[in-house]
C-alpha cells in the first residue's frame, strides 16, 4: 500500500527583547541560577503581570512576515498545570483569541512554489529550567528563563514529507532571524520545534491518527525523527497494528522515537481568560507602523538577487540564508559593481574560511571594502586571479587590505610590454631546441614558454599580455 | 448536574490536593448542594451574550522593554523551604 | 474620650495643634490592644516596635511641617496585603512563614501618607469566608457580642476599628468582605470601583472581583482614606487611569433631588425584621433630607450568588496553584516524590473551606464543564452588569440592606457552606458589576447588634457614596454606642 505523510509543526521562538514578557527582569542567557528573578517571575503572591509592548510588536512582525491576519483584539489565558519549573502553577498564554491567524509561507518544492498554512501565532511565557541530580533523588529549579517571551507558530498539517517539514522549519527560522526578533539558537533552546505526524493511504481524505514528537534540537534531528516516525507508523499499519495518539520523544543516540505514555497523564489545562491582563487592541495605524519597520524578507531578497545580479538561484539562496551574509555580499557588490565575481568570492573562499573556523560573517577579518577592492584590482589587471588566491589567504589571516599586501610582497603584475618582450626574448634564446620544435608544428610547447615566463617573473606577468606577446614572438 | 465522588477525586488530583475518604464524601455531598443551587443559571437563555471577564473595560496596558534590577538569588531563595546552592530543590522530577 | 476612640479627622486636629502626639496616640491604641485583644483577636500579628518608631517619625514630621494626611494615625492592615520584611500569611498555614520582599502599592501609599501600621489583621483564610472563622490563626470575635462572628472575610480589620484597636483599617472585598463585616461590626466600609485602588501586592483570591478598601469610624474618615488609597498604578494592568477627586469635598454636601433607587429584589422575605425596620427608618431619613425614592428592578439579582460561586472559585483555583511548596511557604515533611510533595503540602497547608472552593473551581473549569459553568456564569455576569447600567439611568444611588441578618453565632454556619454563602447575598452583585459599594451603620437590634445599610453607585462614583452617606450620618442621629468589652 502507498501512504501519504501528513506533518504539522509547532514552533516556539524566544523573542529577543531585553526584558521578560510580564516583568522587568533581564532575558539574558547564562546568568547564575535564579539571579534574573523578581517577585513576579518567582510566582510570589499578590504581584501582577504587565505586558511588555515590544513582545506584541515582535509578534506582529512575525505575523506580517508570514502573511497572517492580525486580530483587532486578542487576549491572554491561563493554562493550568503543576510543574516545578512553572512558578505560578499556570502558564500565561493565548488560547481562544490569539494575536494572528490564517497566514502562510512559500516553499520551493521540486521547482514549484507550495503554500504552507500557518494556523496561528500567539504570545506566551517560557517556563524555568530543571536540573536533575544524578546522585540524589532531587531536581533543582532555576527560574531565570521563567517569563522569557515566546511566540508559538502553529502550522497547518500541510507538509507531505520530512524533507518538506525541514525546509519549512529552515524558512521559518530564516524569517525570524531576518526580523531580528529571535536569535534562532536551537541548542540553547531559543528555537524549538514539536511535530505532529500521521500517515494515510494515498487517496484517503481523512487524516490518520497522529503522534506528537518532541525533543528534537536540530534541523537534522527534526528530519530524522520524522523519517523514523513515518516508517514506524507504516510498519505498524502494514502489520495490522494501529497508531495510538500519544507523545513520543526523539532519542538522538538510538535514532528512534519512544512513547512517553507511561509517564503521561490526561491533560486538562483548564484554560480561562486571565483576569489580571487586559485585551490587546491592534489598530491599522499600529500595523502600518510595524509593517514599515519590516526588513526585506529572505524570499524577496532571493528573487531580487537572481533578477538584479544575474546570479544562479542556488547562489542566491546560499547568500540570503543568513541576513548578515546577504548584507555583506550586497556591500561588496555596491563597492565593486561586479556581482558575479563577488558571488564567486563570497561563496567560495570567504565561506570556506568561515566554515573552517566556524566563524560568523559579522566577525570576518576580510571586510566588504577589502574584498571589493581586491575584485577591482583583478578587473583592472593590477593582479591576476592566481595572485588573488594568495592575497585573499593573507587578507583572512592578517585582516590587511589587498593594496597593503601587494605592496608588502611586491606582487604587482608586470604588464609593461617592453619588459615582458625582453624576458621572452631571453627565454627564446635560452631554449633554441624547444623554439625550433614549436616552429615546426609542436604547438603544445606554447604552454612550456608560458611557464618559463611565469617562472622568470615569479608569477607576476600579466597572463593575457604574455599570451599575446608569445604568439607574436614565437612565430618569429 | 451532579458530581460523583470519583469526579471529586479526579478534580482533587488535578488540583494536587490529597483528600481523605471522609473529606471526599463530605465534599461530594456539599458540592452537590452547591451545584444544585448553581443549576439555577440554566433557567436563563444566554445565547449571544458576550461573556464578561473584566468588570471595567481597560485595554492595552503595556510596559516598556527596560531592564530593572532583579532581586538577586539570595532574596529569591530566602523564603524557599528547601534551597540548595543557587537553586530551589524539589523531589526528583522524572521525565 | 480616649485617644484611640477618636476619628482620623479628630486626631488630625489634635496632632496639628499639638494637643497630643503620635506616640501618645499609638500608646493609647496599644494599651487598648493589651486590654481587649485576647478576647477579640483582631490581629494575626502586631507590629508594636515598627509602630512606635513610625509614630516617633510622625511626630518629627508634624513638628517640621512635613506631615502627610495620615501622619500619626494608627492603621491596621488586613493580612492579605504584602508588607516588605513582615510576615504576610493571608490567614493560611501554607503562608505562615512567608516574608514578602515587597510592599503592596496601598502599603506604600499609606506609609508615605504617614500612617502608623499597628499590625496585620485577622481574616478568613485567603479571604474565603463570611465570618473570619476559617483563619488558620483562630477566629475573630464580634466586639459587640463575643459569642458572635464579626463577619468576613475582613473580620479582623472591622473588629479592630469597632473595638478601637486602631483608628482605621484596610480590608479587601471580593463578594462583600469589607461591607458585610462593616455592617456586622457597626463601622463604615467602602469597596471602591474595580480598578480604582491598586491590587498590586494584594494576595489574589478572585482577581476579577478583588478590590481593596477602608474601614473607618465615620464617613469623613472614609473620604480621607480614599484620598490616600485611590489612583492609577502602572504595576496593575486592570488599574484605571481615571481622575481622582478630593473625596473629602463630598462630605456634608446635600443630596437635594437625588433619586434613590430601591431595588425590589433586595427587600425580600427572609430578611431579619429588625434589619428591615432599620433600613426603612434610614430611607425615611434620606427622604426627609431631599432624596426621592424610586422603585427599581435588578432582575438578575437571584442569579448573583450562583455566578459568584462559579467565577470566584474558578479564579481562586488558579490563583492558589502557586502554593506548591517549592518557592516559599509550607512544604510537607513527608513526601517521597514530587506528586506526594504537592498533594500533602496542599493538604496540610489549606483549610477545608479553601479546599472546597479549589475543588469547585477546578471542576467548573475542567474539560467538558467549562461552557456549562464558567462561560455561562461569565455571560450571566454581563447581564447583571447590564441590570445596574439600566438602573442607574433611573437613579443616582441604590440603597439596600448590607446583610440579611445581624451577626450570627460562631460555629452556626460552618457546616453548611451554602447557608454561609447566603449571608453575602446583597453584596456580591457589586463585585460582579465592578461598581462601588459602601456600608454605613444604621442602628442596632434590640440585642444590641449593629445593623448596616448599603449604598451603591455607578463606576467611579465613590464621591456620591460619601456624599449621601455623610448626609445620612449627620441627620440620622444614631445613638453613639461603643461595644462593652
Amino acid at each position: 500500500m502507498e501512504f501519504e505523510t501528513i506533518i504539522g509543526l509547532e514552533v516556539h521562538a524566544q523573542l529577543l527583547t531585553d526584558t521578560k514578557i510580564f516583568c522587568n527582569c533581564s532575558t539574558k542567557f547564562g546568568g547564575s541560577p535564579n539571579s534574573h528573578t523578581c517577585p513576579l517571575c518567582l510566582g510570589m503572591p499578590g504581584v501582577l503581570p504587565v505586558l511588555n509592548k515590544k513582545v506584541v510588536e515582535y509578534a506582529m512582525k512575525m505575523s506580517l512576515a508570514t502573511n497572517s491576519n492580525i486580530n483587532k483584539s486578542c487576549s491572554f489565558a491561563r493554562k493550568n498545570y503543576f510543574y516545578p519549573d512553572l512558578p505560578k502553577g499556570y502558564q500565561i498564554s493565548q488560547y481562544a483569541y490569539p494575536l494572528s491567524e490564517h497566514g502562510y509561507i512559500l516553499l520551493d518544492v521540486e521547482g514549484e512554489q507550495k503554500k504552507i498554512g500557518i494556523t496561528r501565532i500567539h504570545m506566551e511565557e517560557d517556563a524555568g529550567k530543571l536540573v536533575h541530580d544524578e546522585h540524589n533523588p532531587s531536581s533543582y529549579v532555576d527560574l531565570n528563563r521563567a517569563g522569557v517571551p515566546l511566540i508559538e507558530i502553529v502550522s497547518e498539517p500541510d507538509m507531505r514529507s520530512p524533507a518538506e517539514a525541514a525546509d519549512y522549519l529552515k524558512r521559518l527560522h530564516e524569517i525570524l532571524v531576518y526580523l531580528e526578533i529571535c536569535d534562532g539558537n536551537m541548542e540553547e533552546g531559543s528555537f524549538r520545534c514539536d511535530a505532529n505526524v500521521s500517515i494515510r493511504p494515498l487517496g484517503q481524505k481523512e487524516f490518520g491518527t497522529r503522534t506528537e514528537l518532541k525533543n528534537m534540537n536540530s534541523f537534522r534531528n527534526v528530519q530524522r525523527a520524522l523519517e523514523y516516525e513515518v516508517k514506524r507508523q507504516q510498519y505498524l499499519v502494514e502489520n495490522g497494528g494501529t497508531v495510538v495518539q500519544e507523545t513520543r520523544l526523539w532519542d538522538d543516540a538510538q535514532g528512534v522515537t519512544n512513547s512517553m505514555r507511561s509517564k503521561e497523564e490526561a491533560h486538562d489545562y483548564r484554560y480561562f481568560p486571565d483576569p489580571d491582563l487586559v485585551p490587546v487592541i491592534v489598530d491599522d495605524a499600529w500595523i502600518e507602523k510595524i509593517r514599515k519597520e519590516l526588513p526585506e524578507l529572505p524570499l524577496a531578497r532571493r528573487q531580487r538577487f537572481v533578477s538584479d545580479y544575474q546570479i544562479p538561484a542556488y547562489d542566491a539562496s546560499v547568500l540570503t540564508a543568513d541576513k548578515a551574509l546577504a548584507d555583506y555580499f550586497e556591500e561588496v557588490v555596491k563597492l565593486c559593481s561586479k556581482p558575479k565575481a563577488a558571488s564567486n568570492w563570497v561563496m567560495g573562499d570567504v565561506l570556506r574560511f568561515l566554515n573552517e573556523e566556524k566563524r560568523d560573517i559579522r566577525n570576518c577579518p576580510i571586510t566588504a571594502q577589502a574584498l571589493a577592492e581586491m575584485i577591482s584590482l583583478i578587473e583592472d589587471g593590477t593582479i591576476s586571479g592566481k595572485m588573488a588566491k594568495d592575497i585573499i589567504d593573507e587578507m583572512y589571516k592578517t585582516g590587511k587590505s589587498p593594496r597593503v599586501i601587494i605592496a608588502e610582497k611586491g606582487m604587482v603584475q608586470i604588464t609593461d610590454e617592453s619588459a615582458l618582450a625582453k624576458t621572452i626574448q631571453t627565454i627564446m634564446d635560452a631554449n633554441p631546441n624547444q623554439l625550433k620544435d614549436y616552429r615546426s608544428g609542436k604547438e603544445k610547447l606554447f604552454g612550456f614558454f608560458v611557464g618559463q615566463v611565469m617562472k622568470a617573473t615569479q608569477g607576476k606577468a600579466n597572463p593575457q599580455k604574455v599570451n599575446e606577446l608569445l604568439k607574436k614572438m614565437l612565430v618569429g | 448536574m451532579k458530581i460523583s465522588s470519583s469526579e471529586v477525586e479526579y478534580v482533587a488530583h488535578l488540583a494536587r490536593l490529597e483528600i481523605s475518604e471522609q473529606e471526599k464524601e463530605k465534599f461530594t455531598f456539599q458540592l452537590n448542594d452547591i451545584l444544585l443551587y448553581i443549576g439555577k443559571l440554566n433557567e436563563l437563555n444566554t445565547q449571544g451574550v458576550e461573556p464578561m471577564s473584566h468588570a471595567i473595560a481597560v485595554t492595552n496596558a503595556f510596559r516598556e522593554d527596560r531592564v530593572a534590577d532583579s532581586i538577586g538569588t539570595e532574596k529569591s531563595l530566602a523564603n524557599a523551604p528547601d534551597a540548595r546552592g543557587e537553586f530551589f530543590r524539589v523531589p526528583k522530577v522524572i521525565d | 474620650m480616649e485617644l484611640n476612640q477618636l476619628t482620623i479627622h479628630e486626631l488630625q486636629e489634635k496632632l496639628k495643634n499639638g494637643e497630643t502626639s503620635a506616640v501618645k496616640v499609638a500608646e493609647s491604641v496599644f494599651n487598648r490592644i493589651n486590654a481587649v485583644e485576647e478576647r477579640v483577636h483582631s490581629y494575626i500579628r502586631l507590629m508594636k516596635e515598627e509602630a512606635m518608631s513610625a509614630a516617633e517619625q510622625s511626630d518629627k514630621d508634624l513638628q517640621s511641617g512635613k506631615a502627610g494626611p495620615l501622619s500619626g494615625i494608627p492603621v491596621a492592615l488586613k493580612d492579605i496585603v504584602c508588607t516588605k520584611g513582615i510576615t504576610t500569611t493571608c490567614g493560611s498555614h501554607i503562608l505562615h512563614n512567608f516574608i514578602p520582599p515587597y510592599d503592596a502599592t496601598v502599603v506604600e501609599k499609606l506609609a508615605s501618607a504617614g500612617a502608623v501600621f499597628v499590625g496585620k489583621a485577622n481574616m478568613d483564610e485567603f479571604a474565603m469566608g463570611s465570618s473570619t472563622e476559617t483563619s488558620y490563626f483562630g477566629p475573630t470575635r464580634n466586639p459587640w457580642d463575643l459569642t458572635r462572628i464579626p463577619g468576613g472575610s475582613s473580620g479582623g480589620s472591622a473588629a479592630a476599628v469597632a473595638a478601637d484597636e486602631c483608628i482605621a483599617s484596610i480590608g479587601s472585598d471580593t463578594g462583600g468582605s469589607i461591607r458585610q463585616p462593616a455592617a456586622l461590626c457597626g463601622v463604615v466600609g467602602l469597596k471602591p470601583t474595580y480598578g480604582r485602588v491598586s491590587r498590586f501586592g494584594l494576595i489574589a483570591f478572585a482577581s476579577s472581583l478583588d478590590q481593596i478598601g477602608p474601614f473607618t469610624k465615620d464617613v469623613e474618615d472614609c473620604a480621607i482614606m480614599m484620598n490616600v488609597l485611590a489612583g492609577y498604578d502602572p504595576l496593575e494592568s486592570t488599574s484605571v487611569k481615571a481622575e481622582v477627586p478630593d473625596y473629602r469635598q463630598y462630605v456634608g454636601r446635600d443630596v437635594q433631588g437625588w433619586k434613590i433607587g430601591i431595588p425590589k429584589e433586595y427587600f425580600i422575605e427572609g430578611i431579619d425584621p429588625e434589619v428591615s425596620a432599620a433600613v426603612k427608618d434610614a430611607i425615611a431619613v434620606i427622604e426627609k433630607n431631599g432624596g426621592q425614592c424610586v422603585d427599581i428592578s435588578l432582575p438578575h439579582t437571584e442569579y448573583c450568588l450562583a455566578v459568584y460561586y462559579i467565577i470566584a472559585p474558578a479564579e481562586a483555583s488558579s490563583n492558589l496553584a502557586r502554593y506548591d511548596g517549592v518557592k516559599y511557604g509550607l512544604r510537607t515533611s513527608e513526601a517521597r516524590d514530587l506528586l506526594e510533595m504537592y498533594k500533602k503540602t496542599r493538604r496540610e497547608g489549606f483549610g477545608a473551606e479553601v479546599k472546597r472552593r479549589i475543588v469547585i473551581g477546578t471542576y467548573a473549569l475542567s474539560s467538558g464543564y467549562y461552557d456549562a459553568y464558567y462561560k455561562k456564569a461569565s455571560q450571566v455576569r454581563a447581564l447583571i452588569k447590564h441590570d445596574f447600567e439600566e438602573a442607574f439611568k433611573k437613579c443616582d444611588i441604590i440603597l439596600t440592606p448590607t446583610t440579611p441578618t445581624p451577626a450570627f453565632k460562631i460555629g452556626e454556619k460552618t457546616d453548611n457552606p451554602l447557608q454561609m454563602y447566603l449571608s453575602d447575598i446583597f453584596t456580591i452583585s457589586t463585585n460582579l458589576a465592578g461598581i462601588p459599594g459602601m456600608s454605613v451603620p444604621c442602628g442596632f437590634t434590640a440585642a444590641g447588634l449593629p445593623i448596616g445599610m448599603q449604598f451603591l453607585a455607578g463606576h467611579f462614583e465613590e464621591g456620591k457614596l460619601i456624599q449621601i452617606a455623610s448626609v445620612y450620618e449627620k441627620n440620622a442621629q444614631i445613638e453613639k454606642r461603643r461595644p462593652r468589652l
